[in-house]
């Protein structure tokens, strides 16, 4: 090559590309963005005529009154609550065990199996949940422990209003258990995950000072995970308000909060809508259904941007600890 | 060691191995109870699939794949055009929502990583991945099936790819952040435009992980029932026109187990039993898929 030839000239291949590319990735991100928008857009739009007749006052009242068109989303709220909170007294503490299984008991061989047969338990669909729970569970849960426990509170005042209700095993409770082991996964699996990023070093010193398994997991693993326990328990919150049909198999679909027992026939936000919805005329009845789901799409959207934020809080904490 | 031991009374003594004891004591228990946790979970697993295939195989014959599903108290009858629903429905809802979450994905990790609209899409993303169900099949409800007056096939679509792009986002995402720098920067130091970057370099060593979450989502998909309920809604009878309403297994499944007539809940066991099959065989060829190539 002699010095004075030219350099090869610089071919470029199609420059378009490179844009295009980049339009159709950004257009995808902000499509996500819009997403969200339009769904509460659309919510608002849908809800606006019973939100206008009903304003907030709509969130505690007891009426559901189609043929009078006297509409309040108090009972589905609380069923709605009710249901979750029931899923998560169970669900927390079981969750915990699965997570202190995987991290620090099981054989290393067991672990990936167990862990996916865990996983798995949330790949299930939930109409399998809710057919199994109202044909298969709810029986059960009727003849094992809802008529032992009438049996032995009878006539007891407070006890007694907590078990009363028809003996069909339909109701708050059954909603709130099936719920439970459809949370365990999620809530197990983002435990194990928040356990596993505890720096070795700081289990190994507690070990070394000569802390038994538990001592270790609940006074340095716990403490320094705490608000990724908190985000998992919380996303799994929001997985649970929001499920519909394994909790319409099992709740009864009964729009009256007429006792407190938890085996009483109720109904919840989500279900409501599955069973009203493509029923309901348009019109008042329809609007009102979409403004249930604006409470639940709002609700839940606390609740998991809580559960983002503490979980981005345990990752920002990870690169400052040494 | 002796003249660094301390020396104890023996009633200090007796209540520090008491001490020691009852922490010895604590941890067992606590072990026990976690094992009993996995246990438990493990258990409901098994009930729930045991139940699953004793009541649902019974029914499984060659007629729930060619008959239409049937009127109440019929005698012969099957989930044919459910289960074509079903299929065409998921495929469909995949094909339409596999690009647009891939791109998206695309866009949180090489492009906007640091930006905000990065992080706001990350964010508003993940709240997609855990927000109810049926509250999409609201929004499909209002701007869809409203404006044309009539429940649709396309409107079932619609929604069933509304729930595949935050789950496809979220593994592309994953996935790509995984790709070690350097092989992007070796490409880009012969000169090879981003695009190319990433569809042949960066997209192509994440392979397998966007098709296991590409897998993941069409299991989520192919069991959901409410945001169907009031899009696709049901019909009885076959049709491949996407403009009519259009059964699916999970909707189904849903009239079927609920209604006091004996065959057809025979029906939603057998559904049951072949949407349950199906979705742990995607889940499980997804993992294998995933190792293998790992």
């Amino acid at each position: 090559m002699t010095p004075h030839s030219k350099p090869p000239e610089r071919r470029r291949v199609a420059p378009w590309a490179d844009r295009l590319f980049s339009v159709l990735a950004h257009g995808a991100a902000w499509f996500t963005l819009l997403l969200l928008v339009g769904i509460l857009g659309s919510l608002v739009v849908g809800a606006a005529p019973a939100i206008e007749r009903f304003g907030l006052g709509f969130l505690w009242s007891t009426d559901w009154d189609p043929v009078q068109e006297k509409f309040g989303g108090l009972v589905m709220i609380y069923g709605t609550l009710m249901t979750s909170l029931i899923a998560l007294v169970i669900a927390v503490p079981v969750s915990f065990g699965i997570a202190l299984f995987l991290t620090e008991m099981s054989p290393g061989w067991l672990k990936r199996p167990l862990g996916t047969a865990i996983e798995l338990l949330a790949a299930v669909p939930s109409v399998v949940y809710g057919m199994w729970g109202l044909l298969v569970f709810s029986p059960i849960l009727s003849t094992w422990v809802q008529q032992p426990l009438q049996k032995a509170f009878k006539g007891v005042p407070v006890l007694g209003t907590f078990v009363s209700g028809a003996p069909v095993g339909i109701g708050l409770l059954s909603a709130g258990i099936i719920l439970a082991i459809m949370i365990i996964p999620f809530i197990a699996s983002v435990m194990r995950d928040v356990f596993e990023v505890t720096p070795p070093m700081l289990k190994e010193s507690a070990y070394g000072l000569g802390a038994t398994t538990w001592e270790v997991v609940s006074r340095v693993v716990l403490p320094y995970t705490k608000s990724g326990v908190v985000g998992g328990i919380m996303l799994g919150l929001g997985r649970a308000l929001g499920e519909t049909m394994a909790v319409t198999f099992v709740i009864g679909n009964f729009n009256q909060l007429e006792s407190l027992s938890l085996f009483a026939a109720a109904n919840s936000i989500t279900s409501a809508l599955a069973n009203e919805f493509a029923e309901a005329g348009e019109g008042l009845h329809q609007a009102s259904l979409i403004y249930l789901g604006l409470v639940l799409f709002f609700i839940t959207f606390v609740v998991l941007s809580l559960s983002k934020l503490l979980l981005a809080q345990l990752r920002k904490g990870e690169g400052t600890k040494s | 060691m002796s003249n660094l031991s301390i020396k104890f009374t023996p009633a200090q003594q007796a209540g520090r191995l008491a001490m020691h004891r009852k922490r010895k004591l604590v941890n067992v228990l606590a072990l026990l109870m976690s094992f009993g946790a996995m246990a438990f979970g493990v258990f409901w697993l098994i009930w729930i699939l045991v139940e699953t295939f004793r009541l649902g195989i019974d029914g499984l014959t060659l007629s729930v794949f060619t008959e239409m599903t049937p009127p109440p108290q019929a005698d012969v009858g099957g989930l044919a055009n459910a289960i074509f629903g079903s299929i065409v429905m998921a495929g469909l809802a995949t094909l339409l929502g596999t690009p647009i979450g891939v791109m998206a994905g695309i866009y949180l990790a090489e492009y906007g990583q640091k930006t905000w609209l990065g992080h706001a899409t990350r964010f508003i993303n993940d709240i997609l991945l855990s927000a109810p169900s049926i509250v999409i099949g609201l929004f499909i409800y209002t701007v869809v099936v409203v404006r044309f007056k009539s429940f649709s096939g396309v409107a079932g679509v619609l929604a069933l790819a509304l729930i595949v792009i935050p789950v496809v986002i979220r593994t592309t995402e994953n996935m790509l952040t995984l790709i070690p720098n350097a092989l992007r920067e070796a490409a880009y130091a012969l000169g090879t435009p981003k695009w190319k970057v990433i569809s042949s370099v960066t997209l192509k060593a994440a392979r397998s992980g966007v098709i296991t979450g590409i897998l993941l989502a069409i299991a989520r998909i192919s069991g959901e029932t409410a945001p169907l309920l009031f899009t696709a809604l049901s019909n009885q009878f076959w049709t491949s026109d996407l403009t009519k309403p259009m059964a699916s297994l999970p909707v189904t499944i849903f009239k079927f187990a609920m209604s006091p007539y004996e065959n057809w809940q025979k029906l939603a066991w057998t559904g049951v039993f072949l949407i349950t099959l199906s979705v742990l065989l995607l889940n499980i060829a997804a993992r294998v898929f995933f190792r293998n190539k790992h």
